[in-house]
């Protein structure tokens, strides 16, 4: 289709409650660097059920319009309902750009649309820029397990469309909002949705998994030595308020469940600190990790690659390293 | 059940390396695989059809004559059928472009197998990693999605499909036909047993160009087909410039290291 404005459109995914997800505030900055850019506005589409503190969230963080869906059937992501109603927007309106935040859900929904649309999409992009020559956007993503990178342009259709990573932008500072929000009155009707959710079953014992939405990840490798070698991880990460992930070698060895992995077959993640405990650094491992604002790595072999992007390396045994370092964090806070 | 798999060959991306003159990818000697997430895909049909004895598993693969490599190793570990779709014309395919020719070569495939009550998928390869064929052959096809999927169980017209989501796993129940794409569960892929693995390699593989598919519109399809165009490829850069910390004893390094962070501004 042809782009009726030169507009650039941030999907802001909501939680149940109806809040947004750090992801769609994060894309915020980018956006409006790339909104000027073209000499458009900067959108962006909340789609939720009782939204409101969504879209408030959206204008405090620089959005020039917020554009809201909102209805029960969007209480819980179905692919069917969200691609129904964003596919209505754009049509409706024909945004020149769009992203969308790279969580299970935006993965979901991003080649669904793209495709109903007939357009390009870009996946899981880490950088973001506008083509001098073309003035298309410039997308940049990861390929080959990281390997290497590769910078794709969609020259001849509209809606430019991409996922974008979470982690890799920061979410500016909220100001007074001032955007002009527009509802849009989109249902999708239930015999459309053709998915249900049975049940959800949490993680034993409740533990929260979500990595790309962690500020600070403390990660277990094949160093660990086992299931139970978990447990300074897991202090450690109970002291500084953060999630615990994996290495692949320790979820293949079953000492922790995948939902845990980080990684190129796991979650690609973008905290703010990183502490890799008993990790080599296969490719794959930093492919999925190098997003972070700072890592910290702690193994006994000096040679390990996982020191190559560390901030700051410890070569020593993590057993010996994590409880002491648990003790200063207490005695810093007591 | 009638359940395609969709499978791709792909290098085995933990064995690349990088030249470190010319700082680009070594693709010579990199054994080609079949992409694990695809082998996920055929292992949850595996497992519906240990359930359900008269279900058939078809493989279908889109790639070039040396990709029939991975489809008879699927032939080997579960698979019934296996069918290869190739030709010039599909070179340099994007996603869209991939689909739109895969969506056109299932309704052929159909024509021949019966119609499909799934089409399983990887959640995406290893080479690309953009997890977007499977969705879009779902869009192609008007088909309901599930996308992460560990299992899938049949449950009468339905699937019942245990999917990884932030908070655990998700049980979700959608129509068939439908497509669920799946990501690594808790159990590893069975292995061909030598009976399968032999049978596999008299099998013949029936390919399937452009001239099999009379409704495709080679406009969609090939690098003029796809909207997206690689603009360059580069090496990403290390790291460098990190704090080695190396003490006599681990506690000693512990203290250092929370000194340095807490210089830093870090916790």
């Amino acid at each position: 289709m042809e782009a009726k404005t030169k507009d650039l459109w941030v999907f802001v995914e909501t939680s149940e409650d109806g809040a947004a997800k750090n992801v769609g505030i994060e894309l915020l900055t980018p956006g409006r660097l790339l909104a000027d850019k073209q000499g458009g506005a900067l959108a962006a589409v909340v789609i939720g059920c009782g939204a409101d503190k969504a879209v408030e969230t959206a204008s405090a963080h620089g959005a020039d319009k917020v554009i809201v869906v909102d209805g029960p059937e969007y209480r819980h992501y179905t692919t069917d309902a969200y691609a129904a109603a964003l596919c209505a927007l754009v049509e409706k309106y024909g945004p020149t750009s769009m992203l969308i935040g790279a969580t299970n859900n935006g993965r979901d929904l991003g080649p669904r649309v793209s495709c109903r649309l007939h357009t390009g999409l870009t996946a899981d992009c880490t950088g973001l820029d506008i083509d001098e020559e073309s003035g298309n956007v410039a997308w940049t993503r990861p390929a080959f397990g990281g390997n290497l990178m590769a910078t794709i342009l969609c020259p001849d259709h509209r809606p430019q469309i991409g996922t974008v990573r979470p982690g890799v932008f920061k979410k500016g500072e909220a100001a007074q909002g001032r955007a002009e929000v527009i509802r849009e009155d989109i249902h999708v009707p239930g015999d459309k949705i053709r998915t249900q959710v049975i049940e959800l079953i949490r993680e034993m014992g409740g533990e929260n998994v979500d990595l790309e939405g962690a500020e600070i990840i403390v990660s277990g490798g094949r160093g660990v030595g086992g299931p139970e070698g978990f447990a300074p991880i897991r202090a450690l990460a109970k002291e500084l308020g953060a999630t615990v992930g994996a290495s692949r070698a320790a979820v293949d060895a079953g000492w922790i469940a995948h939902a845990h992995q980080v990684g190129q077959t796991g979650k690609t993640v973008g905290p703010k600190l990183y502490i890799a405990c008993g990790i080599s650094g296969a490719i794959q491992h930093l492919a999925g990790m190098s997003g972070s604002d700072v890592v910290v790595a702690i193994n006994k072999d000096p040679d390990a690659p996982i020191f190559d992007v560390a901030d700051y390396g410890v070569v020593g045994n993590l057993f010996e390293v994590l409880p002491v370092l648990i003790d200063e964090l207490k005695k810093a806070r007591a | 059940m009638n359940i395609l798999v969709c499978v791709k060959q792909v290098p085995d991306t933990t064995e690349i390396k990088i030249d470190p003159v010319k700082n680009t990818l070594i693709r010579e000697g990199v054994p080609s695989i079949v992409n694990p997430f695809d082998g996920y895909a055929l292992e949850a049909a595996a497992r519906i059809k240990d359930k359900n004895p008269d279900t058939k598993i078809v493989a279908l693969s889109m790639g070039p004559e040396q990709a029939k490599a991975a489809l008879k190793e699927c032939l080997a570990i579960a698979a019934d059928k296996a069918y290869l779709v190739s030709d010039r014309a599909f070179g340099g395919s994007d996603t869209l472009a991939t689909s739109y020719i895969l969506s056109h070569t299932i309704q052929k495939v159909e024509e021949l197998e019966g119609n499909f009550d799934a089409i399983f998928c990887g959640k995406q390869a290893i080479d690309g990693d953009t997890a977007q064929v499977g969705p879009e052959i779902a869009e192609h096809l008007d088909l309901p999605q599930v996308t992460y999927g560990l299992e899938a169980e049949a449950d009468g017209g339905a699937l019942r499909v245990r999917k990884e989501v932030e908070e655990g796993v998700e049980v979700i129940a959608v129509r068939t036909p439908c497509v669920v794409t799946f990501t690594k569960p808790a159990w590893e892929p069975r292995y061909p047993t030598l009976k399968r693995k032999l049978a596999a390699g008299r099998a013949e593989i029936p390919t399937l160009t452009a001239a099999d598919l009379p409704a495709i519109d080679l406009a969609n399809a090939g690098l003029k087909g796809s909207p997206t165009k690689v603009k360059r490829t580069f090496v990403p850069q290390k790291k460098t410039g990190g704090v080695k910390i190396q003490e006599a004893d681990g506690g000693a390094a512990a203290k250092k290291l929370y000194e340095l962070l807490g210089a830093a501004g870090i916790v």
